[in-house]
């Protein structure tokens, strides 16, 4: 359907570092409210809640700069260390429920997030697999972009 | 809040992200119809606002966490426009995907801010 030679898996992306974004937003909010109204009712739980949230903000910007080999490193020990996360806790938290008594976003395989902190960093390992930094990529966004009238 | 807003901007973002992520994906590129969606996403939210902002004193107060609600209201009315602010930084047809994502993030936070307003399940 589409052109071959359309680089549509850069686009692709794009939308992985906007789903990225929310999520970070949104566990940020999450364990920001957790921690400032009842830190004491499950320290561990809120203390990986904001771990987790401020690993997302950190793979949402290594995504964004991983045409850099620095970042593009970042972005894998980000990225791993959300499968991990989300499959230890997601694990755990099906057979100890006393030390997560309270929801995470990685808590049952982030139900509570819809499988997205699942299913996103196998989808960001796919995408950092088929993006090496020193590849040679499709000319760079601004400059494939068709001009378009709306 | 109150059931049937929520009711409505629940089905308004859905639709909205429904909308986006097909014409992104069938390759159109962001136009009137995608971010005017975006649009009156964000304009029901901006009533929203203002809808919590006065329930209290008309009798209908908050039951949950008054924290958690507006963290989800405020940063839900920050997504619509950073959507829209993406579309017109770049226009490709992944723009509108992404506007439909926002719309979609929108539609999930919304629902939960009135689980948290209502006290059901929170």
């Amino acid at each position: 359907m589409a052109p071959a030679n359309r680089p549509r898996i850069t686009g692709l992306g794009r939308v992985l570092v906007a789903v990225y974004a929310v999520l970070a937003l949104a566990a940020t909010g999450r364990s920001l409210v957790q921690i400032v109204e009842r830190f004491d009712a499950a320290p561990l739980a809120f203390t990986l809640s904001a771990i987790s949230a401020g690993v997302y903000i950190l793979a949402t910007a290594a995504l964004i700069f991983s045409h850099s080999r620095f970042w593009y490193a970042v972005a894998w020990v980000a990225i791993v260390f959300e499968m991990v996360g989300v499959l230890v806790v997601g694990s755990v938290s099906l057979f100890r429920h006393d030390l997560f008594p309270e929801e995470t976003v990685w808590s049952w395989f982030g139900s509570g997030y819809v499988f997205v902190p699942l299913i996103l960093p196998f989808v960001g390992v796919w995408w950092l697999f088929t993006h090496r930094p020193g590849h040679v990529q499709a000319a760079p966004a601004p400059a494939r972009i068709e001009r378009s009238v709306w | 809040m109150i059931l049937w807003f929520a009711l409505v901007q629940v089905a308004v973002a859905a639709v909205a992200a429904l909308v986006c992520i097909i014409l992104g994906l069938a390759g159109r590129r962001p136009s009137d119809l995608s971010v005017g969606a975006l649009a009156l996403v964000e304009l029901l939210l901006i009533a929203q606002i203002v809808v919590a902002l006065v329930s209290p004193l008309a009798g209908n107060p908050i039951s949950g966490s008054a924290l958690e609600f507006w963290v989800y209201l405020v940063s839900a009315a920050l997504i619509p426009p950073a959507g829209v602010f993406w579309a017109l930084l770049e226009r490709s047809r992944w723009s509108t995907v992404v506007m439909g994502v926002a719309a979609g993030s929108v539609a999930v936070m919304v629902w939960r801010m009135q689980v948290i307003w209502s006290g059901i399940g929170a």
